[in-house]
């Protein structure tokens, strides 16, 4: 039943490391703006090259 | 988080009606700004296949489309906002003293800055913002914190100065606003420590649980007595393991109830969390006892769990708005700099603080007026919104006496000085001591309350039963007393108010009812009385009722009158020419503004009039109340347009339902000319008070306070004293986004007909809480049962206590959200 001396050490460590990721994360501001990131993420490479940028805009009259 | 995205969305579209609802009818037919949304009625720009209001727009949609940034309209159609008036506006910014308090880092030609940008409103504008590099090689990131409206900008100094990077900000319609509150602030760190708890808390109950499996098991399979054999050799280990995990919850994670308990002991105040300290510290003690002397598992469990639970109803009741701010003062919208004319005839920018009496200063169109000063020159046309919520400008002339908190509308003005900014009629007010004051420190808490009685019994009931156990067992005296101690927990108790207060919180932040903290919600279940300011706050300060008064127009006068101002930008003449009548448009043959007088229009033979009653030739009314516009056609005396303040709609409901209730007043700063239009509105018997300065305001409140609760609503700068005596303060705001005085809570102004109901919600919330502390009470009497009779096994206490505590989140909540059924959904 030794075992359970590893398996314990084990089990503690992969929990220190989500505790720590967890800290990390608060620390580098992460929780600080929990909306702006959903918004950004969703953006692509959207910049229009200057030459190709034509009307294919929607005209917005309402 | 989705709802955040639904609530931003809602409050543009709250928004935007109000704009709208006046012009609706020209809207329809009319061709709106591709850039603003704005409808284009009298100057259009035609450019690139699109239409635009104003060059402002068609600009700002150049630097866009030329710089393949166009997305930015697919995004969201008509995102952008007019720019206006850049020239000038920033110059303060060649001020290298000013610059250095802004600059967030700056060093090795790198400057960060981060910049409150209120036009943020849309995904649109994150993505335009963020690209910023792609309209100055020198900015090497920009990104935005969306819920602040804020952009954190680092850019290379050597290429880029902060003035010119303001100034692109400013081009593209996202002029930042930079006043004297970001010069004096300090730069605060944001506590994060409430999560760095809530995490180690979190961690170590989730092990300790685990690591306390084995011994509940144990407890349920084997027979009284015995033990099995494996876990008599390895329990040590499991034991020392969870010691180990409490530890710094009992050290970290829980410092602030102990901190909290000694500061209440040492005022010699019961609080609750003196129980929640004694619980948490007889927990550790007698469960490392336990464990030294090898008599149990110890509650460690239980430990852990009371604590993650009791931060987690913290961290529930922090519900923050940080688009929006209660603490602002007339620091956060006054200038941080002004021009001062030197001797030389030479301007300068200096720091507004350092503005001395008899100085002159230069005042441009659109900027805020920070000291109280005289006229020298120029047509002051002062808007004083922000001080009062009169939305039509007022007109003064040279050798006039002008107060601080005006916006100038129109052209530069030349001012004397006459008290520096602290010194100033309107600033003078934040040295009263009723802004220095916590409100919420100097009210005892339900649940701080119920503590006091709470810890008493508790304590009785500890030593009762260890006396008793003393004669009975001495063995057994120590373990019933901490037993005692360790139910008696108030967890429950504890949890109830964050809940029941935390959710209503939310609940009043959908219908737009913005509540600072959970104790005002408490304090609003206590109010007696409520006094209203008139102007701005049972008045509409974005709409009119326009009264014709004289003899009837012909309809060649009522065309001519029609298009003589549509020429005109006067803030007067666009009122009253969106509510005229259509009629043909064509060009004058002649048109002239007189600046502070009014405006002349041409066409054939007839001419018509439209202003002051001096320039017209009309007679002033003689109680001139009111702001009027002459008419006269042909140089006859016509009629005139009475501007009247617009009142709510529901207030007479409202006034009938609270008048119920509670004792209404109401107090205004201006005239009695509304006083008889005004009392048609009040139930009957109540009086209004009028011409009362905001000292008056303040006093009138404190007065009030010696026998009710007094619950303010106001929405200007000159109910600021009267918002920060009251007990509880509402400032209605018609768009929050813009500006509030300091108060508790900020209530949109299209809601102000539900505040009965947010009134009765917070009463009944508060009788949640107390049905919560009977439930608890029951929990605790069972668990006593237990301590008493000395047996409570470790597993009881680790079942009873989560068991408490869930029971009663989930009884606050579903009560709560029950309540808030009363509110209509929204629409």
């Amino acid at each position: 039943m030794g075992v359970i001396y590893v398996l314990l050490a084990i089990s503690i460590c992969v929990a220190l490391v989500f505790f720590v990721a967890f800290v990390l994360s608060v620390k580098k501001g992460q929780y600080d703006d929990a909306y702006t990131p959903s918004v950004r993420m969703l953006f692509e490479d959207e910049i229009v090259d200057s030459s190709t940028n034509n009307n294919q805009n929607k005209s917005q009259t309402e | 988080m989705g709802t955040n995205y639904d609530k931003y969305h809602m409050l543009l579209a709250n928004s935007i009606p109000l704009l709208w609802e006046g012009i609706g009818k020209y809207v329809m037919q009319n061709i709106t700004c591709y850039h603003c949304g704005e409808d284009c009625d009298t100057l259009k720009v035609f450019f690139d296949e699109k239409h635009f209001c104003c060059n402002g727009c068609k600009t700002v949609y150049e630097i866009f489309s030329t710089n393949g940034l166009s997305y930015y309209y697919d995004l969201q159609s008509s995102a952008g906002s007019t720019p206006n008036g850049v020239s000038g506006k920033y110059d303060f910014l060649d001020n290298q003293e000013i610059v250095e308090k802004l600059l967030e880092f700056n060093e090795e030609g790198i400057q960060v800055v981060e910049l409150y940008i209120p036009q943020i409103h849309c995904s649109s504008c994150i993505w335009v913002l963020e690209n910023l590099n792609r309209l100055h090689a020198s900015i090497k990131m920009a990104q935005v914190n969306f819920p602040k409206k804020k952009i954190r900008i680092t850019y290379d100094s050597a290429h880029l100065s902060l003035k010119q990077l303001v100034v692109l900000l400013a081009k593209i319609g996202y002029g930042p606003s930079i006043t004297l509150d970001d010069y004096t602030k300090k730069q605060h760190s944001v506590d994060r420590s409430l999560l760095y708890k809530l995490g180690v808390a979190g961690f170590a109950f989730g092990n300790v649980m685990l690591l306390s499996f084995p011994e509940y098991f144990d407890h349920f399979v084997s027979k009284p007595g015995t033990t099995e054999y494996w876990l008599d050799q390895y329990k040590v280990v499991f034991r020392w393991l969870m010691f180990a995990f409490s530890l710094p919850v009992v050290c970290y994670a829980a410092k602030d109830y102990f901190i909290s308990a000694f500061k209440g002991l040492r005022s010699k105040l019961l609080n609750i969390d003196v129980p929640i300290a004694l619980g948490i510290f007889t927990l550790f003690t007698r469960s490392t006892i336990d464990i030294l002397l090898d008599q149990g598992s110890g509650f460690f469990d239980s430990l852990a769990g009371l604590v993650f639970f009791l931060l987690v109803g913290k961290f529930f009741q922090q519900k923050t708005y940080s688009f929006l701010s209660f603490e602002r003062d007339y620091k956060s919208y006054f200038p941080i700099a002004v021009t001062k004319l030197n001797d030389n005839g030479h301007d300068e920018n200096i720091p507004i603080h350092k503005v001395k009496t008899g100085d002159r200063i230069l005042i441009h169109n659109q900027e805020i007026l920070p000291v109280d000063g005289v006229l020298i020159s120029g047509d002051a046309q002062i808007d004083y919104s922000f001080v009062t919520g009169e939305s039509q400008a007022v007109h003064r002339t040279s050798g006039d006496k002008l107060h601080a908190g005006g916006k100038q509308l129109g052209g530069a003005l030349e001012i004397e000085v006459l008290k520096s900014v602290s010194q100033s009629y309107l600033t003078q007010l934040w040295s009263n001591s009723a802004f220095s004051k916590n409100k919420a420190s100097e009210f005892q808490t339900l649940t701080d309350s119920i503590g006091k009685r709470f810890t008493l019994s508790v304590l009785t009931i500890a030593i009762l039963a260890t006396v008793f156990w003393l004669f009975m067992d001495p063995g057994k005296a120590l373990n019933v007393f901490t037993a005692v101690l360790i139910i008696a927990c108030p967890c429950a108790i504890a949890l109830a108010a964050p809940f029941t207060l935390g959710n209503m919180l939310r609940i009043f932040g959908q219908h737009h009812f913005y509540v600072k903290d959970t104790n005002t919600i408490e304090r609003m279940a206590k109010i007696t009385a409520i006094i209203f300011d008139k102007t701005g706050t049972l008045t509409s300060s974005s709409e009119n009722t326009i009264v014709y008064e004289g003899m009837e127009l012909t309809n060649g006068e009522a065309a001519l009158l029609k298009n003589t101002l549509r020429v005109s930008n006067h803030p007067l003449s666009r009122s009253l020419y969106k509510i005229l009548k259509n009629h043909q448009i064509y060009t004058l043959d002649g048109f002239e503004e007189e600046t502070g007088k009014g405006i002349h229009g041409k066409i054939s033979e007839h001419s018509i009039k439209v202003g002051s009653a001096n320039y017209v030739g009309g007679k002033s009314a003689l109680k001139a109340f009111d702001t009027s516009v002459y008419v006269s056609a042909d140089e006859n005396y016509k009629g005139r347009f009475v501007f009247k303040s617009k009142y709510r709609s529901g207030l007479a409901t409202l006034f009938k339902k609270l008048t119920k209730t509670f004792l209404l007043f109401v107090v205004s700063g201006d005239n009695e000319g509304e006083k008889y239009r005004l009392k048609k509105l009040l139930p009957f018997g109540i009086t209004p008070f009028f011409n009362q300065k905001p000292e008056d305001k303040l006093r009138f409140v404190k007065n009030l306070q010696q026998h009710q609760k007094v619950l303010m609503v106001g929405d200007g700068l000159n109910d600021a004293g009267a918002l920060a005596q009251s007990d509880v303060g509402i400032a209605i705001s018609e768009n929050i986004n813009v500006f509030s005085p300091a108060c508790d809570a900020i209530l949109e102004a299209s809601k102000m007909n539900r505040l009965s109901d947010f009134l009765w919600l917070s009463k009944n919330a508060v009788n949640i809480i107390k049905a919560s502390f009977l439930f608890s009470l029951c929990y605790n009497i069972v668990g006593l049962y237990f301590a008493v009779i000395g047996q409570l096994q470790p597993i009881i206490a680790a079942i009873l206590m989560p068991l408490s505590s869930i029971s009663i989140v989930i009884f606050a909540t579903m009560g709560t959200t029950l309540l808030a059924r009363r509110l209509p959904t929204k629409n």
